[in-house]
Order: C-alpha cells, then sequence, then structure tokens
C-alpha cells in the first residue's frame, strides 16, 4: 500500500507511513512499527499464537492479518520451540522474522532455538550464517495472571552472548528500539511489559525501518538530578519518574536513568552519572538477586564512579518468590512507587 | 537367509515383536452410542457396564459441573474470579471418561477440568481459588488423585506419563490420565510424552478434548493430519476417536482404554469430539472468530440434553429425579458462592512460605524488610 495514496483520510493512526506526530499508545506504536517494517521490507513476516484473526492476545497485531495477509502474518499451531526455531531457519534463508510469544513465559518453551541456536550460529559458523531475528516478549506482572503468566524473565536472555536484549519503557522508544532490532543483523529479545501497552504518550512514526534514531546499547537520562541516580527500565522507569517527581516536592532531587537496552548494557552513560550524584539505586521488577541491577551495580563498583560513591549502593527489586494470585501478595512482590519513595528518599539523607 | 543378505541393512528388533498398524488406527467415525434424541446403539466392543443408578450419576453429575460453571462465570463477572476457563459443552466428555477411572487411579488436568474434577469429588470452591486468586491454590492433589490445574499448555501429558511409569515401578497398578486440548496437541511436551510412554507401555491416557478451537485458531490451523487420533500411531498406541457429546461413548471407549493399560498392554489417545460452547475463558471475545450460527448448530448436540433424553426413554428420569438435582445444583451453588466470597485474601507474610522446603538465610533477610515495610503502613 503506496504511502501517498493516504495523505488526505484523517485516520493517521490507521496510516502506516504517515510520519505525521501523534498521541498513541505504546501498543499501537509497536504495531505501527511492525506496519512500517512489513511495508518497507517485504522479507518481513510476523508468527505467533493467535496473532491474526485475533490481534494478538493483547491486540498489538489487530488489523495485520487483513492488511498483510496470512503468509505474512502467521498464526502457528501451539509450540513456541517450533514457532523461535523456524524463525532461526527462516532468519538464516535470508528472511526477517518478527515472532510474537503470547506471554513471555512460554519462552521457556524455545529455549534451545533461542539460546543454543540463535545466539550462536553467527559464532559457531565462524560469521558465514547471520541470525537476524526479533522476538518480542509480553511480560511482567501486576495484572493479576499468576507465577506462570507474570514473570520478568530478561536477565536469562541477557545472560548470553549472542543476543541482544532491549526493554522499552516509552511510546517513541517501543517504536524506535523495535525498528533498531529489526536493521540489527543480531538475533533481538524484545522486552515489552504488559501494563505499559496503555500507557499513552506522543509518537513520530518513522517511515522505514533505517529511520529510526534510536541505537541499541544506548541508554537516556530521563531525569536530569543532583542528589541521586535512580536506574530502571521498562516499566520501573516510569515507577522511577513517578518517584522522583514525588520527591521533588521534599527538595529531593532525582536524575532518572532509562537503560532502554539490557544487553549491550551501557554502563558508561550510569557511571557518568553517578560521578556527579554519588548515589545510585537500582530498580526493576525482576527478582533481585542475579538480575540485570546486579550487573549496572557490578559496573559502577568496578568503575571510576566507585571513588564517588557517598552511600552504599540500593536495589528496589522484585522479592525473591514466584508471582503469587493473591492481589495483596502480587503487590507485595513487586516494587511499587511507594517502595522507591521510602528507599529514595533513605538513600538521599545517607549522611556523607 | 540375512537381512544383509537380502541387500536390507539389519534391524534392531525383530519385526514380529513389531505392531499390526491397522490396531492402532481409528475407526472412520468417532464412537457413537447415543443419538441426540436419546436413542441407544448397543456396540459390543463397547459395553456399558453402569446400573441405573450410574446412569442417572453421570446425568447429575453433567448438571451439576453445568451450574457451577455458570455459577463461576458469574462470580468473574462480579470480579470475584481473576479470570475462568469454562467447560460448557464439554461436560460428557470429561464425566463419561474420568467416571471410567478407578479410584485410586490419577488425573492430571488442564485448566478446564471443572467436570473430571467434580467426578473425583474435588471441592468445586476449593478448586475455584486459584481463579479467586486468594492463595495459589489450596488444592491438595492426594486428596482425591487429582493434579493441579495446569496452564502451561500440555506440560500435564509428561507427568501423568512420569507418574504411571513411576506407579509401574512400585508395582502399584494405577492408571494415569491426562487431560489436553487440539491446539495442546501441538505442543512438544505431548509429543513427548506418548514416545515415552509408547516405548515403556506406562500406563496413560491422553484425553484429548477436541472443542475445535484454541481460542482463536481452529483445527485445520492446528494439524494436517487426518483426525487428532491418527496421530497416536506413529507412538506405538491405539487412537480411539468417540463422540464427546455422548457420555455413554465417552465412557465406554476409556473404559476399554484404561482397562487394556492396567492390564499392561500399553498407553491410549483417545480423541474426544466436541464444542467449546462458552468463550475461550472470561477474557477472551469469541466473536472476532466464530459466527453465532456456528454456535447455535453446536448448541444442537448440547450432551446434557441427549442424556436426559436416553433417560427419559428408559423411564430412568422423574420430575423427582428433576426436583432432587435441581435442589442439590442450588444447593452446592450456593456453597461455591459462599467458599468464594469467604475465602481468605492471602497475608503478605506467607509469601516466602512455599518457595523452598528449607528456609534460607536469604529469605530472613527478606522475611525482616517485608515486616519493616509493612509496618510502616507503605503500600507493598
Ligand atoms: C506453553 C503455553 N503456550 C501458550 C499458552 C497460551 N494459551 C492458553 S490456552 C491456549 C489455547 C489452548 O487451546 P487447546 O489446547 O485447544 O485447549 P482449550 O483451551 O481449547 O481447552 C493458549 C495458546 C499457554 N498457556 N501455554
Amino acid at each position: 500500500m503506496p504511502a501517498a495514496d493516504s495523505t488526505d483520510t484523517v485516520d493517521t493512526i490507521e496510516d502506516p507511513v504517515s510520519t505525521e506526530v501523534r498521541t498513541t499508545t505504546y501498543a499501537k506504536a509497536v504495531a505501527a512499527a511492525l506496519r512500517t517494517a512489513m511495508h518497507a521490507d517485504e522479507r518481513v513476516f510476523m508468527a505467533g499464537e493467535d496473532i491474526g484473526i485475533y490481534g494478538g492476545a493483547f491486540g498489538v497485531t489487530d488489523g495485520l492479518l487483513q492488511e498483510f495477509g496470512e503468509e505474512r502474518i502467521r498464526d502457528t499451531p501451539i509450540s513456541e520451540d517450533a514457532i523461535v526455531g523456524m524463525a532461526v531457519g527462516a532468519a538464516i534463508t535470508g528472511t526477517r522474522p518478527i515472532v510474537e510469544m503470547q506471554f513471555s513465559d512460554f519462552v521457556v518453551n524455545a529455549m534451545d532455538p533461542l539460546v543454543n541456536q540463535a545466539a550462536k550460529l553467527y559464532f559457531m559458523y565462524g560469521g558465514n550464517v547471520e541470525v537476524p531475528m526479533v522476538l518480542r516478549l509480553p511480560g511482567g506482572g501486576g495484572t493479576g495472571a499468576a507465577a506462570q503468566h507474570s514473570q520478568s524473565l530478561e536477565a536469562w536472555f541477557a545472560h548470553v552472548p549472542g543476543l541482544k536484549v532491549v526493554a522499552p519503557s516509552t511510546v517513541q522508544d517501543a517504536h524506535d528500539l523495535l525498528l533498531a532490532a529489526l536493521v540489527d543483523p543480531n538475533p533481538v529479545v524484545v522486552v515489552e511489559h504488559k501494563l505499559l501497552y496503555k500507557q499513552e504518550g506522543a509518537l513520530t512514526p518513522r517511515a522505514t525501518p533505517e529511520d529510526s534514531p534510536a541505537v541499541i546499547g544506548e541508554a537516556a537520562v530521563v531525569r536530569e538530578g543532583t542528589d541521586l541516580t535512580v536506574v530502571g527500565y521498562s516499566l520501573n522507569t516510569h515507577k522511577a519518574l513517578d518517584a522522583a517527581e514525588e520527591l521533588a516536592a521534599e527538595g529531593i532531587d532525582v536524575e532518572v536513568v532509562d537503560l532502554r537496552t539490557l544487553r549491550p548494557l551501557d554502563t558508561e552513560t550510569v557511571i557518568e552519572s553517578v560521578c556527579r550524584t554519588g548515589k545510585l539505586l537500582v530498580t526493576h521488577e525482576a527478582p533481585t538477586a542475579v538480575g540485570v541491577g546486579a550487573e549496572v551495580v557490578a559496573a559502577v563498583a568496578g568503575s571510576r564512579a566507585f571513588d564517588h560513591l557517598l552511600a552504599p549502593i540500593v536495589r528496589v527489586c522484585g522479592r525473591e518468590n514466584p508471582m503469587p494470585y493473591a492481589p495483596a501478595l502480587e503487590a507485595a512482590t513487586i516494587p511499587q512507587t511507594a517502595d522507591l519513595v521510602a528507599a529514595m528518599r533513605a538513600l538521599a539523607a545517607e549522611d556523607v | 537367509m540375512t537381512d544383509a543378505a537380502n541387500g536390507q541393512v539389519p534391524a534392531s528388533t525383530d519385526a514380529s515383536d513389531r505392531p499390526d498398524p491397522l490396531d492402532f488406527l481409528p475407526p472412520d467415525e468417532p464412537v457413537h452410542l447415543l443419538d441426540p434424541d436419546g436413542t441407544y446403539h448397543p456396540d459390543p466392543d463397547h459395553p456399558i457396564d453402569l446400573d441405573d443408578a450410574a446412569l442417572r450419576e453421570l446425568y447429575r453429575l453433567m448438571m451439576v459441573t453445568r451450574k457451577v460453571d455458570r455459577e463461576a462465570i458469574n462470580l468473574q463477572r462480579q470480579g470475584q474470579l481473576g479470570v475462568y476457563a469454562s467447560c460448557m459443552g464439554q461436560e460428557a466428555a470429561q464425566i463419561g471418561s474420568a467416571y471410567a477411572l478407578g479410584p485410586d487411579d490419577w488425573i492430571f488436568p488442564s485448566y478446564r477440568e471443572l467436570g473430571a474434577a467434580l467426578v473425583r469429588q474435588v471441592d468445586a470452591a476449593g478448586f475455584l481459588h486459584l481463579y479467586r486468586g486468594t492463595w495459589l491454590s489450596d488444592h491438595d492433589p492426594y486428596k482425591h488423585n487429582f493434579g493441579l490445574m495446569s496452564i502451561p499448555i500440555g506440560t500435564q501429558a509428561l507427568h501423568a506419563t512420569g507418574f504411571a511409569m513411576g506407579a509401574r515401578l512400585d508395582g502399584n497398578p494405577i492408571v494415569a490420565m491426562t487431560y489436553y486440548g487440539d491446539g495442546g496437541t501441538s505442543e512438544g511436551d505431548p509429543h513427548e510424552a506418548m514416545t515415552f510412554a509408547g516405548v515403556t507401555k506406562a500406563p496413560v491416557i491422553f484425553f484429548v478434548q477436541n472443542n475445535q478451537y484454541a481460542i482463536s485458531v481452529p483445527l485445520a490451523k492446528q494439524t494436517a493430519a487426518p483426525t487428532l487420533a491418527h496421530k497416536a500411531i506413529g507412538y506405538g498406541m491405539p487412537g480411539y476417536r468417540v463422540d464427546g457429546n455422548d457420555v455413554l461413548a465417552s465412557y465406554a471407549v476409556t473404559r476399554r482404554a484404561i482397562d487394556r493399560a492396567r492390564e499392561g498392554v500399553g498407553p491410549a489417545f483417545i480423541e474426544a469430539m466436541t464444542y467449546r460452547m462458552e468463550a475461550h475463558t472470561t477474557s477472551d471475545d469469541p466473536s472476532r472468530y466464530r459466527t453465532q450460527e456456528e454456535l447455535e448448530e453446536a448448541a444442537k448436540t448440547d450432551p446434557i440434553v441427549r442424556m436426559r433424553n436416553f433417560l427419559t426413554k428408559r423411564d430412568l428420569y422423574d420430575s423427582a429425579l428433576e426436583d432432587a438435582i435441581e435442589e442439590q445444583t442450588k444447593q452446592v451453588a450456593s456453597e461455591v458462592r459462599a467458599g468464594i466470597y469467604d475465602a481468605p485474601h492471602g497475608d503478605p507474610m506467607e509469601l516466602f512460605d512455599h518457595v523452598y522446603l528449607d528456609a534460607t538465610n536469604h529469605f530472613e533477610d527478606q522475611v525482616a524488610q517485608l515486616r519493616s515495610e509493612l509496618s510502616q503502613g507503605g503500600e507493598v
């Protein structure tokens, strides 16, 4: 569908290649990126469970079947192992598969194709084989969906050499990083928190994937401050920003760094920030131990920022239990904004 | 003459050990004993060894299941349950098959087996606690030999197989039955389970309710096999096919498979043809993928009506039975409501109770931290 034809239609949200700035949701920003990519490159196709007529479990692929047909929007039989493994094969032949797991939890059924194959083939073939695939993972809790539908497994993938992992927090980043993932010649895992899908924000859509200014491996200082540095990603960036806003009223000036990419990690932006503020708090929803936060902390502790630290580093991350179903227990498992406020306030007050 | 002399590679197994493929292929038509109007067609291969009381019991169980199922949907709409996966339309498949098990046999269900649970006398309110989200589940599998609802598709097929293999090693003559859906047959877990069960002759029954859909995906997109039952031959077990809206046929076919498994002949696969009358779960909107006309067509095959017609023809159904069942279903439904309304909301201090069997230092720190956060009245 050529771009120019529809310039006079008002429904810019439905127009895949309109680059007009708009306010839209995170889910629609992902969808817009998918459409841009599919229009720009015939090699791009999608595979997943119920992504066709149903539009995906979270409505992200709504309408794509009608637009691109069954060959490119593939409703698969239920086998995550096959979906991801097939994508590896398809990527090797030169297509650009984008795979959606219905819930990130079920990617555990696809660890062999992802970890043993996609991540390693470029290395094992001595550079002769590339696996340019994108794997979208709707994850995270807070939806009342319990232990097997709520996990944040990103540390698993960030731990595997050969995989890249992005975790966009904003509407614009959801769009731009997905496009950047498509342009990237490596397998890229895109972590999407389910509670972000309905978040609204400004979007400048890109006409082609190459137009995306996002760079995989670049963090962003999303709020400048002088008293302490808070590092987060995905949903927790928003919690950190909300907490920072609350503390601003008390005269505490918080800097917030949004990691955006979990591998490769932009440690320099974090280190640079900590050198200025002297205090570091790291937050994510995934369990604390052996999480991405541990890597951030280690990077800071092993850097020039060490000499600037004015207080012990703090982590406000998920608790060490499977996600419970009961709302009160789920809330106690996931770090809430109030927990961040309390921890940030305490850290700011640490005597120097 | 040796194989090699024949120009053939030697085989590691004697050809005479190999089963006759015809024994494993499903019949052309699903086994069917009851017409929609209740007419009974006896079948010598599938005898019904049930007395009048048992026939009425099958009907009663289907009625109670439908009532509790409806109640669960209502409770979800009132915000009392997080989500619920209805088994409406699948009562005969579940109840006929589960009724064929012996008291010591085990069931490894998916998330849709309320009917099978009620056959095993699982407490309906406790069963629904999982969807209530009070605590993950207060269901004790050992009490009724009924496993936890399984949410990741197909994984329970492996548990049933391992359980059956273990029981065999112990000399325990039990049979394990696992339930999953047509979509579940595409996952690796059930394939691998069937491979193991076939090789070890484990006493396990793979009972698949083919309710035509996996969320929005119709059967034709799930498999290119002539029928799901045809898959069984690849694992070295018979594939049976049954009209899953016919409770007597579901009972008889499963019974035959169970007897065979218990004798040590080996596992079996059963495809029960049925239809999911409700949405996939309460969070689903089926109008996106199926028509009202299709639903109305399917409603004509209602398994409960069929059994009532049969009982009526046999003079086993009268107003006394109707009233008694009506009374009882109301009673169960009100117990379920009460059980759900009164369920505990969960104490955050229990968070770490069931993560490991032994407490670790690590947890002591976390418990202390949680306690202090809670005592500060903070939002946790
Ligand atoms: C491993 C895994 N992948 C995906 C899902 C999401 N999911 C839940 S139910 C379902 C469809 C299952 O269909 P089927 O097996 O036919 O059973 P039915 O729900 O019709 O009883 C899917 C894809 C899941 N729960 N587990």
